[in-house]
């Protein structure tokens, strides 16, 4: 690939001597659009509530920027764009890519923007694996890092669970072998599915039971014995899915959820202390104790290795009965762990403190 | 009740006496990093810290601390040697499940430790088992023994053998009343052992 394009958005400032910038990456299905009313679906950005002055990313203090991954579907070279060699969509013709491979990108994109270190990067989910792909390639450009609800290497039940996604899609005939774009059509149902699939591995049964029990859909007061969306968390499932056949494309997700199988940071280190021997970048790790997709135990083997080559970490399980998603929603805790972090670190890099909108005291 | 002085405890004000400035110190149990937070403040010391309850970790995280969530028995272990000036365990031994291995580990990462626990061959202690033939419960040990985070109780002559049998060497021996404040007779002798509430140990290895 002699050229790749990179969409991104970036929030507040970049100051004098360039120490300000953040790196926000984005999950799986996520984009760029971390603030911004999602220009598809015009839904608040992933983490609306927390950037802005004075809030825990202060636009008046930092640099934010968010790019779409490569592989992605909202602008960066991905499978749904135009192959220059062809004309047309590159579909199945697009190359294999890694976690690696996207970092990769994120870094000549922060070259172009003229950074040398970025002060934080952070993640959570197949972002938390970029963040830690950055501490281990680059370790010089991160100041601090924070990996949220992740894992140093996708664990075989997880691997599992997108392999269910992407068969959906494939089995779809309108998959037309990822063709479908030439063909003007798309694998909606197949997509649908791997969907509603995913959806259930970010949350968890206390979230589920609590949001939709054994509830009946509509004001029906007795089962009617069929196919149909009897229950309230099936029609929520099938709403998921639908709606996000609309924003994303079937091909970046096969693309994307395979980066994310073949990321193990130990094999290609021979050790996971050994991906971040003599690291100086401060860590902080997060989990939630009811995530059962990147559990609280893929965090600790991460602190583990870091503790091992005496790195500079602080780590924590939020208590939590929200699963996966808990890192893109209302967790106080969670946030004032994330706030006293940066605020630590933001000293340490001789950044003004809080409320000094970003001149220097 | 424990005093404290300038907002540090009596018995925690002893311990950051003993780190030097400018040091490299690991506290396990640190709690919400009240002793770390001090070291940091006032001794330039580079802490870290380990902590097992969720608030606690997050309280010390929140005031820019380095502490992660886990224990003495299990966290220990990953730390390479010497990594550390002074590894501090402030009244957390008896809660640990195997404490000569902690005691170990922490003689392995740190130069130096730093070790206080509560000295079950107190007075009171002996009197109450002897008297009421019932567990002692005291101002310091305040759990039941159903509820008693505390499963391996020592004496300090207990205490002294161990790291007799470990080839531990004891620097240095503090005996404590029951606020913290340094009693006048030697922490490793026989008056300690009867009417020290706490011990405060400094040890090393030689080699």
């Amino acid at each position: 690939m002699d050229s790749v394009t990179v969409a991104y958005q970036t929030y507040g400032t970049l100051n004098a001597d360039r120490s300000n910038a953040i790196l926000l990456c984005h999950a799986l299905t996520g984009d760029q659009y971390v603030a911004d009313p999602h220009p598809i679906t015009g839904k608040p950005g992933w983490w609306n509530d927390l950037v802005g002055p004075g809030r825990l990313f202060d636009t008046d203090r930092y640099f934010l920027i968010c790019s779409n991954v490569l592989g992605g579907c909202m602008g960066t070279t991905g499978p749904k764009e135009v192959n220059p060699a062809t004309g047309k969509p590159w579909g199945q013709d697009f190359p294999i890519i890694t976690i690696g491979d996207m970092v990769q990108v994120q870094a000549r994109l922060v070259d172009h923007l003229g950074i040398d270190q970025m002060f934080a990067v952070i993640g959570g989910s197949m972002g938390g694996m970029q963040v830690l792909e950055w501490c281990a390639s680059r370790p010089e450009r991160v100041f601090a890092a924070i990996p949220i609800a992740t894992a140093a290497r996708h664990s075989a039940q997880n691997i599992a669970f997108n392999e269910v996604g992407r068969q959906a899609v494939i089995a779809d005939p309108e998959w037309r072998e990822g063709r479908y774009m030439d063909h003007g059509t798309k694998p909606r149902r197949g997509l649908a599915v791997a969907r509603m699939a995913a959806h259930i591995t970010y949350l968890s049964e206390p979230a589920l039971h609590r949001k939709f029990g054994r509830n009946l859909q509509g004001d029906r007061d007795a089962f009617e014995y069929g196919f149909g969306a009897e229950f309230q968390v099936e029609s929520y499932l099938r709403h998921q899915g639908s709606t996000f056949v609309d924003r994303f494309d079937a091909n970046s997700y096969l693309y994307i959820t395979r980066a994310m199988d073949y990321f193990d940071l130990a094999a290609e280190h021979g050790s996971l202390a050994n991906a971040f021997k003599g690291t100086k970048t401060r860590f902080c790790v997060v989990s939630f104790s009811s995530d059962w997709l990147f559990p609280t135990v893929e965090s600790r083997a991460v602190v583990h290795a870091l503790n091992a080559v005496a790195a500079n970490v602080s780590f924590v399980e939020i208590q939590s009965d929200k699963g996966h998603d808990a890192f893109l929603l209302d967790e106080p805790e969670f946030h004032a762990t994330l706030s006293g972090f940066l605020e630590a670190a933001a000293v340490r890099r001789g950044l003004p403190p809080a409320g000094s909108k970003g001149e220097t005291p | 009740m424990i005093m404290s002085i300038g907002s540090l405890r009596v018995d925690l004000r002893l311990i950051a006496d003993m780190v030097e400035t400018g040091s490299r110190v690991l506290d396990v149990g640190c709690g919400d990093g009240t002793l770390l937070a001090w070291l940091g403040r006032h001794k330039d010391v580079d802490g870290r810290g380990i902590e097992l309850s969720m608030a606690g970790v997050s309280a010390a995280v929140a005031q820019g601390l380095s502490v992660i969530q886990g224990d003495a028995d299990t966290d220990l272990k990953d730390y390479p040697s010497g990594a550390f000036d002074t590894v501090i365990l402030s009244q957390t031994l008896q809660a640990t499940y195997e404490p000569k291995t902690v005691l170990n580990h922490m003689l392995r990462i740190g130069r130096r430790a730093i070790v206080s626990f509560p000295n079950f061959g107190h007075w009171r202690v002996r009197l109450s088992l002897a008297l009421n033939g019932r567990m002692p419960v005291t101002d310091t040990l305040t759990y039941q023994w159903y509820d008693t985070p505390n499963i391996h109780f020592c004496t300090i002559h207990d205490f002294l053998a161990l790291c007799d049998e470990l080839g531990i060497t004891v620097e240095r021996a503090i005996a404590l009343d029951g606020k913290g404040g340094v009693l006048p007779f030697d922490g490793d002798g026989p008056l300690a052992n009867l009417f020290a509430t706490q011990g405060l140990f400094v040890l090393s290895r030689a080699g």
